[in-house]
């Protein structure tokens, strides 16, 4: 039987209720793959594309740009070629009239961030899916879990996913005197113990990859495989400016090209991700928390801990994702585990698994699955 | 970690959370702890909104219950500012400034600039302006212009819940004498506010809303009338950059500068009368200073030249409305 696919406004992160069609990337008549980009959509947060998660072909393009619709609602219609245009007409008729956009309520009470206590800190974190072996998602300096957000839900399809606030980040404590990977891998090992996690596929982001490594090295048991995004700690060489700048940036006009850096597509700076980050970065102990780090991991522009050997002795599996024009660490750290798979990904900058998720999301579900 | 609390609960935790901080922050004012005169936290009704409820118990002997005299209790805060402490007073209506001006005019805001900068004075005005509460001409009005007009106060706007929080810790912390202002029609507005200590600085203008056609600067409440006139708007094709400046003094100017340098359209809401007010400042601003980039007349948005009606009909018909602020939109947006 022939198939009829409808591609609906995603959600991104917790808070998006609904985005605005941008513009379509693929004509009417065109013929998709999977993970094709078919259509870029807006929330107030950020800006990103539907992929196609079917081959087929694209027969409507229902919303039009510049439309503000709620999550869920109906953007357009991939079918086969063969499928009549009355059956693609009855389905947006059937789709329209069944339709009812979330409820603010509704939306409160959709995927909840919880907190526990580690060693009289306490961590945020947030966990999607059930079953399978665990998988960690530990995001890097001055990051949250939000940096997930293209890539939590995907993976959480057939297992349990955790993404966690590092202490001094997010929600999480925010006094915590962590001047080290260490430091920040036992809270990681400690936040598995609080919840039950003996052990688990673990994905790192920039410093969070050096967490990673560290937990590999102190508490081996508890790591299954590891996945290293645009990591930290795989050579001394780091974006000293950008660290400095972004430890004492306050002002907007401070930070946005600072985080333009992270990006390939600089438009995906909105106002909202500035804002957010100001907001974290005004909180009492922010400043402090981040520049004791940064003087303990990053001193002088480079970096303190290499410990591309730890992961190399461990004997696990190990995934090692970048993104070629990465302008905070240098895409040459790739090749730092000799083990190692290595996917890198054309013309994509640091935060890759966010510009890149469909990607990275099927390169993490191979390798891990 | 963030959570949703009231414009309310956001002013009595920044005031709670200072005064665990800083053992000089006091509070003081009509009724801000006991309700008649009472004689314990049991009779506490925290001002006559409930503003600073629960203050009182928790910070013994430094919630302090004045007399009716704001010349009298002004001008003490006043005098404790320059004397080591951090006194936080309570106005209740901005209306009633009137009788304490030469308090805040001519000694507050003076006493940095006639004594050579050996002087600071860290006071807290708080008060409550604006309409909408059906309680008529003396106790409805905005006035903040009039405190923008003097060198030597600091002014301050919030619009929503985390400002609140943020701009009232930062104005308890400032060495210049501040005056914070709070809509009445806000007080029970929610928004997410982190629990823990921060500082919103001042001279930093929010950008609420995007845009490339054009710029709307709006005050106070007036920023979330403008966010629904935008809303609707946006929905219509029409992308409208939304400037809160959050304070009025000093004032961001730079930021509304640059949005009109690209709009070329500039519409201005404040729920003021029109004459000397912020919708005058701003607009002889771009005037004087992006007068070859407007592409169309500034356009203020304003309450008229009268007192503030009692009369429910005409009340709502002087405050602006989301629907005044998008006709003033689409007239510079279809001007030529």
């Amino acid at each position: 039987m022939s198939s009829i696919l409808t591609v609906t406004m995603p959600k991104w992160g917790l808070s998006m209720q609904e985005g605005k069609v941008n513009l379509w990337l693929k004509e009417v008549g065109d013929t998709i793959a999977p993970g094709e980009e078919i259509i870029e959509v807006e929330s107030e947060k950020i800006s990103g594309a539907v992929e196609a998660a079917v081959t087929g072909v694209l027969r409507r393009q229902v919303a039009q740009p510049d439309e503000v619709l709620p999550v869920g609602a109906l953007l357009g219609v991939i079918a086969d070629a063969d499928v009549s245009d009355d059956l693609i007409d009855d389905l947006i008729a059937r789709f329209q009239a069944e339709f009812v956009p979330p409820t603010d309520d509704e939306a409160d009470a959709g995927p909840q961030t919880q907190t526990v206590q580690v060693n009289g800190r306490q961590l945020r974190y947030l966990k999607r899916g059930d079953g399978g072996t665990p998988l960690l998602l530990i995001h890097g300096f001055g990051g949250d879990l939000n940096n997930w957000l293209f890539n939590h839900e995907a993976l959480a399809a057939s297992r349990a996913v955790y993404a966690i606030d590092l202490p001094g980040h997010g929600a999480s404590t925010k006094v915590t005197g962590a001047a080290s990977l260490d430091d920040l891998a036992d809270a990681v090992s400690g936040f598995m113990e609080a919840v039950g996690i003996t052990s688990a596929d673990v994905v790192g982001h920039s410093m969070g990859g050096g967490v990673c490594l560290a937990l590999t090295r102190r508490a081996p048991q508890k790591v299954k495989s590891l996945t290293l995004i645009a990591s930290a700690a795989l050579g001394s060489d780091i974006n000293g400016a950008y660290i400095d700048g972004f430890v004492a940036g306050n002002t907007r006009n401070a930070l946005k090209p600072l985080l333009a850096q992270l990006f390939s597509d600089a438009g995906l700076v909105t106002r909202q991700l500035i804002d957010d980050m100001l907001k974290y970065k005004r909180l009492e102990g922010v400043d402090e928390a981040l520049a004791t780090l940064a003087g303990g991991l990053f001193p002088a522009g480079r970096q303190s801990a290499v410990l591309a050997d730890v992961a190399a002795a461990s004997g696990k599996p190990v995934l090692v994702i970048w993104g070629e024009n990465d302008r905070i660490i240098p895409v040459a750290h790739a090749s730092a585990i000799p083990s190692a798979r290595v996917v890198v990904l054309p013309a994509q900058g640091h935060m890759v698994q966010m510009e890149s998720a469909s990607e990275v999301n099927k390169l993490i579900g191979e390798f891990t699955s | 970690m963030a959570r949703k609390i009231t414009y309310q609960q956001a002013i009595n935790e920044a005031l709670d959370q200072e005064m665990a901080r800083d053992p000089s922050v006091i509070v003081m004012g009509e009724d801000v702890a006991g309700g008649a005169g009472a004689p314990g936290e049991e009779d506490s009704w925290g001002g006559v909104l409930g503003v600073t409820k629960g203050l009182y118990a928790k910070h013994p002997g430094r919630v302090l219950d004045t007399p009716i005299s704001e010349s009298g209790y002004i001008g003490a805060a006043v005098g404790a500012a320059c004397n080591g402490m951090r006194p936080v007073a309570e106005l209740m209506f901005i209306d009633f400034m009137g009788v304490c001006f030469d308090q805040i005019f001519n000694q507050a805001a003076k006493f940095r600039y006639m004594f050579g900068g050996k002087a600071k004075t860290p006071v807290v005005i708080r008060a409550m302006y604006g309409a909408g509460f059906r309680a008529a001409a003396q106790h409805s009005q905005c006035l903040y212009n009039i405190f923008t007009h003097i060198p030597g106060l600091k002014v301050v706007l919030p619009s929503n819940p985390y400002d609140a929080k943020g701009l009232l810790i930062q104005s308890i912390r400032d060495n210049d004498p501040v005056i914070f202002l709070e809509h009445k029609a806000l007080y029970t507005m929610e928004g997410d506010v982190p629990e823990e200590s921060y500082i919103v600085p001042f001279g930093e203008a929010a950008v609420v809303q995007e845009g490339d056609d054009v710029t709307i600067v709006a005050f106070g409440r007036m920023v979330n009338y403008a966010k629904d006139a935008g809303a609707s708007l946006r929905k219509k094709g029409v992308q409208c950059e939304i400037i809160d400046p959050r304070t009025t003094s000093p004032m961001d100017f730079d930021t509304i500068l640059e949005s009109v340098e690209r709009t070329g359209r500039l519409v201005i809401v404040d729920e003021s009368h029109p004459r000397c007010s912020m919708a005058s400042d701003v607009s002889g601003f771009i005037a004087q200073e992006a007068f070859g980039a407007l592409k169309a007349p500034i356009q203020m948005v304003t309450a008229p030249h009268v007192p503030v009606p009692f009369a429910a009909s005409l009340e709502d018909l002087y405050i602006p409305s989301p629907a005044r602020i998008e006709e003033a939109v689409m007239r510079v947006k279809e001007y030529r």
